[in-house]
């Protein structure tokens, strides 16, 4: 009996991550909706990315209709999105803020340099405290927060055409009337 | 009528797969022969179902037939030929006939190649196989059918994703899968073995060319992902420790580990349960790779189709099949005894620890990978795993196991010694410690890091050069040729896999260590200096492709005022899709890569203007792969070894006389 439970340890391992991977899956990092919508958006103030002098605080944008983009130099996903948000940025419909989160200030601003910077201020979130408040779960991540801060939709993962195109723009309208 | 045609001869596979895992498997437990003899005929009409159904879809991509949907989202009609084949597998759907056409391809190559194995055993083979494939084949037809008629028809279709328009991205996957696919040969085997109850020897011997060659594929699968990371990415990484790579990671540790853990199976036969419990595990994670990909419960750049119900089905089938096994494992793994006593000093205690430290390694990588996943399962908070965890986990414990792959092969099995190893490699430690001291001077700047990583390489190529010094030495063989040919092609392929470790070793230490990067706005006309070399910006041009519109830019390079070579990096724009994608201008040296990439025009939309350029000076970088390429070249060869054609032959022969009869080779 011994014996068996001994060459049953990797069996017993195997169901633990199946639990685990089972419990991610009804879970969709897509889907569930976070638990930040319809609330405050977290106050924080942070320096700018490339003026390291200045802060900048959710409060500051009180009246508008905002994005704020969670990104990294160190982000792959974030490759994929970036094309999109230059070309929003382009279309000037709505402001976009950038959280560069755990991320080097010198690395996070050659990656604009290089992939072009679609934000109206980048800030940087360097221990990722103002990421833990905003419920990030991996990088990428979008929210849109409304004229009196309050956060109205999440995008977890990159922002894809059809999510900007049916979701976030329409709302975007809808919010800046 | 094609596209009707391909989704019949999936349903047709379907069937025959049933056949061919359940009759076969139910012949060999009650010793009926004729349903045993059913196991061959039906894995070979499987592939040739499977094979037209592949066909057909790919005609339907090459005839751009945009009624398919799958063609209609992943292919354009502007997109050149080679392209639209490879879009063939560029989608979710296409990727997983993909691996099924890869399945049935390596049970038909068991069909060709295991004419002498016992029937029992050869039939229990193709049968699990055969199970694997139902699995696959149920998930293409009920979730994922390749074949879906779009109505009406799509007027265009919306072009296969930039990111996958490129010559490494037509043969990458087909690659990796080989490997990841190669390693159900492996399972199978030892899933066999199991039902029978009997682990031997020749059981080793019969796995082994199956899982080096598994291994090897997958080697050169994963280089060239590597590879198109680099020079598509735009700034020069060429490993990013995202989830998928690690998917594909790690199998490979942990066929690395079963490569060596089946060479003590058969020469000593020691290790058995754990070389079971390896060839499972590795197979299990290249399932694992698939589910992780394909069910979009990490987000990745990869993760280029997800879908929750996929995720389910695959998680489901994930359980079957690796629960399954384990479980079969767990009742019959203490049954097949544990083999040999070897001392503590000794070839197997080395591969033993080698074996560990592999495993740990693939362990760190895992957890890494599903770290973010648990967390948040268990509401403990969400974080991000980045490249400081891998970097900080992964390098610590791979390093004692590259010094050990210097001791392994010159260690006597059962017994070996300390102080005799010390005279046999003193040499060889004392050039390589000496070189790794002095070298990085040469190169610039003394850090302990290069150091430790020259040494390491160093030490695996000085070591290998005085056990190959000793082996031909000792021949008694006249002549210097007949002394090198006495030596066995799988020796042969051990040394030029350990090399390839070595050159890659000193590859990813060099680049490490002394690569620079200028990240410069640059006027047409102006120039830059980069570590000893001039680049001139000669400003951008836009200009047509087939099915994007390219900017690209000219970069002069000059060392000492003499002109070595005219770079143009691109920026292309897709007609289709409007992404945007930069491909970087590599200037490929054995010694280190000169590489400009574009970033974007200073004034917006002037691209005649000046740019934000980047520059990098990349040494050594493509002794990365050219060291996973003498790895997997390491795997071809060790195949070629006679032994394993005999072995098949003489299998009686070889069982009366134990496995030590073969020791001598390896």
């Amino acid at each position: 009996m011994m014996r068996v439970l001994r060459w049953s340890i990797p069996l017993g391992i195997f169901v633990v991550l199946v639990a685990f991977l089972w419990v991610g899956l009804s879970r969709d990092p897509r889907e569930v909706p976070s638990p930040l919508i319809g609330k405050p958006a977290p106050a924080f103030r942070l320096s700018k990315l490339h003026a390291p002098n200045e802060t900048l605080g959710a409060a500051d944008l009180k009246g508008t209709v905002w994005l704020l983009n969670v990104w990294a130099s160190w982000c792959v996903s974030c490759r994929v999105e970036h094309p999109l948000l230059v070309q929003l940025a382009q279309q000037n419909i709505v402001p976009v803020y950038g959280l560069d989160y755990k991320d080097q200030p010198a690395a996070g601003r050659a990656w604009l340099t290089q992939h072009g910077d679609p934000y109206a201020v980048s800030i940087v979130d360097l221990d990722g405290r103002v990421g833990i408040d905003y419920g990030v779960y991996g990088v990428p991540e979008t929210f849109v927060i409304d004229k009196t801060g309050i956060v109205r939709y999440k995008q977890i993962g990159p922002i894809t055409p059809e999510a900007l195109r049916d979701k976030i723009l329409p709302l975007v309208r809808e919010l800046q009337r | 009528m094609i596209p009707e045609l391909g989704h019949f001869a999936l349903i047709l596979a379907l069937l025959v797969a049933i056949v061919q895992s359940t009759l076969p498997l139910a012949g060999a437990a009650i010793g009926e022969p004729r349903l045993m003899a059913l196991a061959r005929p039906a894995a070979r009409a499987q592939f040739v179902l499977v094979v037209v159904a592949f066909a057909c879809l790919a005609a339907s991509f090459a005839g751009n037939d945009f009624s398919v949907q799958n063609v209609a989202t992943n292919s354009n009609s502007e997109l050149p030929l080679h392209y639209r084949l490879a879009a063939t597998w560029g989608s979710h759907e296409g990727s997983l006939l993909l691996w099924t056409l890869m399945l049935a391809g390596w049970t038909f190559a068991v069909t060709l190649f295991s004419r002498n194995l016992p029937p029992v055993l050869l039939s229990r083979v193709i049968a699990v196989m055969g199970l694997i494939s139902v699995g696959f084949l149920l998930f293409l037809l009920f979730t994922s059918n390749p074949f879906e008629r779009l109505v009406p028809p799509a007027p265009e279709g919306n072009d296969l994703n930039p990111l996958l328009q490129d010559p490494g991205m037509v043969i990458h996957p087909p690659m990796l899968y080989m490997g990841y696919v190669g390693f159900s040969v492996a399972f199978a085997f030892a899933i066999a073995a199991l039902l029978g109850g009997r682990l031997d020897a020749t059981w080793a011997r019969w796995s082994r060319p199956w899982t080096t060659v598994a291994w090897a594929f997958l080697t050169i699968g994963i280089a060239l992902g590597s590879g198109w990371a680099y020079y598509t990415l735009g700034w020069g990484g060429w490993w990013f420790w995202d989830p998928v790579e690690n998917a594909s990671f790690m199998p490979w540790l942990t066929g690395t580990a079963l490569i060596h853990s089946l060479a003590v199976t058969e020469k000593r036969g020691a290790f058995k349960s754990w070389t079971v419990l390896l060839a499972i595990v590795a197979f299990s994670l290249s399932l694992l790779g698939t589910f992780l990909v394909r069910s979009g419960v990490l987000t990745s750049v990869h993760a280029f189709a997800t879908d929750p119900a996929r995720g389910v089905f695959i998680l489901v089938f994930l359980a079957l099949v690796v629960g399954g096994s384990l479980a079969l494992f767990a009742y019959r793994a203490g049954k097949v005894g544990l083999g040999g006593m070897f001392g503590v000093v000794s070839r197997e205690s080395a591969l033993l620890a080698n074996n560990i430290l592999l495993i740990v390694a693939m362990a760190s990588v895992l957890l890494g990978t599903l770290y973010p996943l648990f967390l948040d399962a268990l509401n403990l908070g969400k974080i991000s795993v980045g490249p400081p965890y891998f970097d900080a986990v992964f390098y610590p414990l791979l390093a004692p196991a590259l010094f050990l792959m210097g001791v392994g092969p010159a260690a006597r099995w059962s017994q070996a010694s300390v102080p005799g190893l010390w005279t046999r490699l003193r040499w060889a430690f004392g050039v390589a410690v000496a070189a790794a001291l002095i070298l990085p001077f040469t190169l610039g700047r003394w850090s302990p890091l290069v150091a430790a990583g020259l040494f390491l390489a160093l030490w695996i190529a000085t070591s290998s050069f005085v056990n190959l010094y000793g082996r031909v030495t000792s021949s008694h063989r006249p002549g210097l040729v007949a002394k090198i040919a006495a030596n066995s092609p799988s020796y042969y392929g051990m040394l030029l896999a350990h090399l390839g470790v070595a050159v890659f070793i000193a590859g990813v230490t060099l680049v490490k260590g002394y690569e620079t990067e200028q990240d410069v706005r640059l006027d047409v006309g102006q120039s830059v200096a980069v570590g000893g070399y001039e680049f001139k910006f000669l400003g951008v041009q836009p200009g047509p492709g087939p099915n994007y519109r390219a900017l690209t830019g000219t970069v002069e390079v000059r060392r000492d005022g003499r002109q070595l070579e005219t770079l143009r990096p691109e920026k292309r724009i897709y007609n289709a899709s409007g992404q945007t994608m930069t491909i970087a201008a590599i200037d490929v040296g054995v010694l280190g890569d000169r590489y400009v990439s574009l970033g974007e025009p200073l004034v917006e939309n002037d691209v005649s203007g000046a740019w934000s350029v980047r520059v990098y000076l990349k040494p050594f970088i493509d002794w990365i792969w050219g060291g996973a390429f003498l790895m997997a070249l390491g795997g071809f060869v060790a195949i070629c070894d006679r032994r394993y054609r005999l072995a098949v032959r003489r299998r009686t022969e070889s069982i009366a006389a134990g496995p030590g009869s073969a020791a001598a080779a390896d």
